[in-house]
C-alpha cells in the first residue's frame, strides 16, 4: 500500500528574499521534521520544477538537492509545465510500485518573482506549442479563447466565471500559507482589468514563489509509526496535443477526462464518494471546465452550478473544491502547485486543515494541468 | 536655522493624456487610470531637456530674492536624465545663471531622490560656514520605454530651491535618511531606458524605505502625523503616496494638495518637490510640512519643514501656471522625447 505520510509547504507569494533552493530546503526539512524521518531514510527523490532551466540556467537540480540533503540516492527532476508537481508525484508512486519498503520524498518548487514579467511570461510560454508562441498567444490568451467559446456556446457571461474567484479567495482567507488572504466580491472581479477578454486580473492565478513537499512510503512499519497517513488510491497522467488548434473540442480538456476516468476506475470509487477536491484553476474558466471534465458536473452546466457556490466551504455541500484557495488565491508557483494540491487533500483527510477543515471527507482528488491541457494528472487519496 | 529662502518650478506646457497612450496599445484607459491614478502627464518639448528646465526653475527661484549671486557657493543638480554622462550640468546651470566661478558644483544621482539628498548635503555646507546660500535643482525629462507601464507616468519638470540661513520661507527643522541596496529600478551606462522590477518596486522598495525613513524622523523629533498640516511623498504613480500616507497615519486631507501626479505625472527628482510646490500655494505661517522622497536603489529622505511669515511675500502661483497647457498626440510625444 502506497501512502502519503507527511506534507509541508512554504508560504506562497512574492518571496523576494528567498531563492529557489532556499524554498526547496525549507520544504524538505519541514516535511522531514514533521514525519521524524532522517535524511538517510530517504530512498529516492522526485522534484517537480518547470522554470529553473529557462530563468536561471539551472537544470541539474537533482544534484543540488543531493547537496541540500547530503545523501547519495536516485533523484529525478520532472518537467510537465504547470503539472510538473503532479507528474513528480506520479513517478514517485510508480517508483514505489516497482520497489518495496521504500520512502520517497517528492518536492515541487518554483521561483518566479525575481524576474521581469516579460522573462517569466516568456518562460511560461515554453509550455505552449511553437506555433502558438510564434503567433503571440500567451496562456491567458489560450484560456480566454476557451472561455469565449464556452460562454458563447452555453449562454453564460463573465459574471458566471467570477464566482470561481470569489469562492477561492474566501478559501484563501482561511489558509495562512496562501498568497492572497483577502475576500473579494463578484463586483470586484468584474471591475478588475482585462488580461485577455473575457478574463480579467481577478480571473487569473498570480505569479508566485513557493515550495511544497510530501513523503510517500510503502513501508508498513513506517506507516504504522506515523501519526497521519492517507492511502494513494490512484495517480494517473494523461497527455494530449500541445496545440489548442489540434483539439476536437476547446470547451473541454480531454487529458483531464481520460485521467479522471482511469483514476476512478483504479481507485474503485465513484465521483460521489469524493468529499474534497483541489482542481487546477489557473484561470476561472479552468475550474469550471475541470469540474465538468472530472465528471462532477455535466458538460455545459458548470457556468450555472458555480453560481450556487455549493463547492464553497461552509455552504453544506457534499464536495468542497479548492480549500487551499486554489491557484487563484493560494498562488501558483507552477512546480509546487501539484504537490500543494495533494498536500491540501492530505491535510483535509487527516483533520489538519484548521479553519478550513471539511468534516467527514473520506476521499479526496487532486487535479493538476500542464499548459492548456497538454498534460493532466489526477490523484485520488483516501483514509 | 537653515532653510529655504526661495523656490521656483517649471512644468513644460505639453501634456499627453492617459487615454492617448492607452489607445495606442489597445489598453482600456479606465483600467490604466484605475491602476495608476494618472489622468495626464507633462512632456518636455523637443528643444528642452533636464538642463533647460533646471535653468527655468532656478531662474524663477532667484527672481524674487535680492541676493549677491556670488554668495551662492554651492550648486547641486539632481537628475536621472542629466544631459551628459560625463560633464556636469551643474556648472552649465551656474554659468547661465551668472554665478561667478568660486563655487562648488556637482551633479547628484540617486534615482528620484537625487535632489533631496543634495538638500541634506547643502544644508550642512551652509551650517559649516562654507557658503551663505546653496542652489539645489531637481530636474528630469523622464523616459519610459514604449509599452512599459512607465510610459504613462514618466514626466518632465524641474524644481529649484535656494537654501540659506536668513529670511527663510521654510525652516528645515530636522531630517532623516534611510538607505539600502535594493535594486528595484535601474538604468545601466549606455542604456536609454530604465528597467524596473515590477511589483518589487512596491512593498520592499518604495513602502519599506519611506516608512522606515518617516518613522525614524517621527521618533527623532517626537512629532506624529497629526502635528503636520500637510504631507508630501514621492509620487511614482497616484496610488503609492496615498497608500503610504495612510499606512503612516496621515489623513487624506493632509496629502490631497500634494498629489500633483495625477495631472503632471512623475517627474522623477522633481516629483516630491513638485508636490511641495503645490502645498506652498496654500500653506500658512506656522504650518508644519512633512516632505518625504524616495529614490530607487534605494533610499528615502524625510524632512520636517516649518512655514515662516516670509512665505507670503515670496509665494508663487501654482495651479494657475500649470493650467497653461497644450495637449499632444502620441506621435508628437515620441518626437518630443526623441524616440523617433
Amino acid at each position: 500500500m502506497n501512502s502519503v505520510i507527511g506534507y509541508y509547504t512554504t508560504q506562497f507569494g512574492e518571496l523576494w528574499e528567498k531563492s529557489l533552493f532556499d524554498l526547496v530546503e525549507e520544504a524538505i526539512y519541514g516535511v522531514l521534521k514533521q514525519t521524524k524521518i532522517e535524511n538517510k531514510q530517504i530512498d529516492a527523490v522526485f522534484f517537480g520544477n518547470m522554470l529553473a532551466g529557462v530563468l536561471e540556467n539551472n537544470l541539474h537540480s537533482p544534484s543540488k538537492i543531493a547537496e541540500i540533503l547530503r545523501i547519495n540516492v536516485p533523484i529525478f527532476r520532472t518537467e510537465a509545465a504547470c503539472a510538473s508537481g503532479g507528474a513528480a508525484f506520479n513517478l514517485a508512486k510508480s517508483y514505489l510500485d516497482a520497489n518495496s519498503n521504500k520512502n520517497v520524498l517528492v518536492i515541487g518548487a518554483e521561483k518566479m518573482t525575481d524576474y521581469s514579467p516579460e522573462e517569466t511570461i516568456t518562460g511560461l510560454s515554453a509550455a505552449a506549442s511553437g506555433e502558438e508562441q510564434e503567433v503571440g498567444l500567451t496562456f491567458p490568451g489560450l484560456y480566454a479563447m476557451m472561455a469565449n467559446f464556452y460562454l458563447q456556446k452555453y449562454g453564460y457571461t463573465e459574471k458566471n466565471l467570477a464566482y470561481v474567484s470569489v469562492k477561492n479567495h474566501f478559501h484563501g482567507s482561511l489558509n495562512d500559507k496562501a498568497q492572497y488572504r483577502r475576500k473579494i466580491s463578484v463586483e470586484d472581479v468584474l471591475k478588475s482589468a482585462y488580461v485577455a477578454y473575457p478574463l480579467k486580473v481577478l480571473d487569473s492565478s498570480p505569479i508566485s514563489d513557493g515550495a511544497s513537499a510530501v513523503i510517500l512510503t510503502n513501508d508498513q512499519g513506517m506507516i504504522n509509526k506515523q501519526k497521519y497517513s492517507t492511502t494513494i488510491l490512484a495517480s494517473e497522467v494523461i497527455t494530449d496535443t500541445i496545440s489548442l488548434k489540434e483539439r476536437k473540442q476547446i470547451d473541454e480538456i480531454l487529458a483531464t477526462k481520460n485521467a479522471a476516468n482511469m483514476a476512478f476506475k483504479n481507485a474503485k470509487i465513484n465521483r460521489s464518494d469524493i468529499g474534497i477536491a483541489e482542481v487546477h484553476d489557473c484561470f476561472s474558466i479552468a475550474e469550471i471546465l475541470a469540474m465538468e471534465d472530472l465528471g462532477f458536473w455535466k458538460k455545459g452546466e458548470g457556468g450555472k452550478r458555480i453560481t450556487e457556490l455549493s463547492t464553497m466551504f461552509g455552504n453544506g455541500g457534499d464536495l468542497i473544491v479548492n480549500t487551499s484557495g486554489g491557484l487563484k488565491a493560494a498562488g501558483h508557483p507552477v512546480g509546487a502547485t501539484g504537490i500543494k494540491q495533494i498536500g491540501e487533500i492530505f491535510l483535509q483527510l487527516t483533520g489538519q486543515a484548521d479553519k478550513r477543515q471539511v468534516k467527514n471527507a473520506k476521499y479526496g482528488l487532486a487535479h493538476n494541468v500542464g499548459g492548456s491541457g497538454g498534460t493532466a494528472v489526477v490523484t485520488i487519496l483516501g483514509v | 536655522m537653515i532653510g529655504i529662502v526661495s523656490y521656483g518650478f517649471y512644468v513644460p506646457k505639453y501634456r499627453i493624456k492617459t487615454e492617448e497612450i492607452a489607445s495606442i496599445w489597445g489598453k482600456n484607459p479606465m483600467d490604466v487610470k484605475r491602476s495608476l491614478m494618472i489622468e495626464e502627464k507633462a512632456v518636455a518639448g523637443i528643444d528642452e531637456d533636464s538642463l533647460t528646465m533646471a535653468f527655468e526653475s532656478a531662474s524663477s527661484a532667484l527672481s524674487d530674492v535680492k541676493i549677491d549671486r556670488n554668495k551662492i557657493k554651492v550648486v547641486l543638480f539632481g537628475s536621472e536624465t542629466h544631459p551628459y554622462a560625463v560633464n556636469p550640468a551643474s556648472t552649465i546651470l551656474a554659468e547661465f545663471l551668472g554665478i561667478e566661478k568660486n563655487y562648488l558644483a556637482y551633479d547628484t544621482e540617486f534615482a528620484c531622490k537625487a535632489a533631496t539628498g543634495a538638500i541634506i548635503s547643502a544644508q550642512a555646507l551652509i551650517k559649516s560656514g562654507y557658503s551663505d546660500y546653496a542652489l539645489i535643482t531637481g530636474s528630469d525629462k523622464g523616459m519610459g520605454k514604449t509599452h512599459d507601464v512607465l510610459e504613462y507616468t514618466a514626466a518632465s519638470a524641474s524644481v529649484s530651491l535656494l537654501l540659506g540661513k536668513d529670511n527663510l520661507i521654510l525652516e528645515i527643522l530636522d531630517f532623516e535618511s534611510f538607505s539600502s541596496d535594493t535594486p528595484d529600478f535601474w538604468r545601466r551606462e549606455g542604456m536609454r531606458y530604465p528597467s524596473h522590477g515590477g511589483r518589487f518596486t512596491g512593498k520592499p522598495s518604495y513602502f519599506y524605505h519611506i516608512e522606515e525613513s518617516s518613522k525614524s524622523l517621527f521618533k527623532k523629533t517626537g512629532l506624529t502625523p497629526k502635528d503636520f498640516s500637510s504631507a508630501v511623498f514621492h509620487m511614482p504613480n497616484g496610488k503609492f503616496p496615498i497608500q503610504v500616507a495612510k499606512s503612516l497615519g496621515f489623513a487624506p486631507d493632509q496629502i490631497k494638495d500634494s498629489l500633483t501626479v495625477d495631472y503632471l505625472g512623475n517627474s522623477y527628482t522633481a516629483s516630491a518637490l513638485m508636490g511641495l510646490m503645490a502645498v506652498l500655494e496654500k500653506a500658512k505661517t506656522g504650518d508644519l510640512i512633512f516632505l518625504c522622497s524616495y529614490g530607487s536603489g534605494a533610499g528615502s529622505d524625510s524632512f520636517v519643514l516649518k512655514v515662516t511669515k516670509n512665505l507670503e511675500k515670496n509665494r508663487k502661483e501654482f495651479m494657475k501656471v500649470i493650467k497653461d497647457k497644450k495637449y499632444i498626440n502620441y506621435p508628437t510625444y515620441l518626437k518630443f522625447m526623441e524616440m523617433i
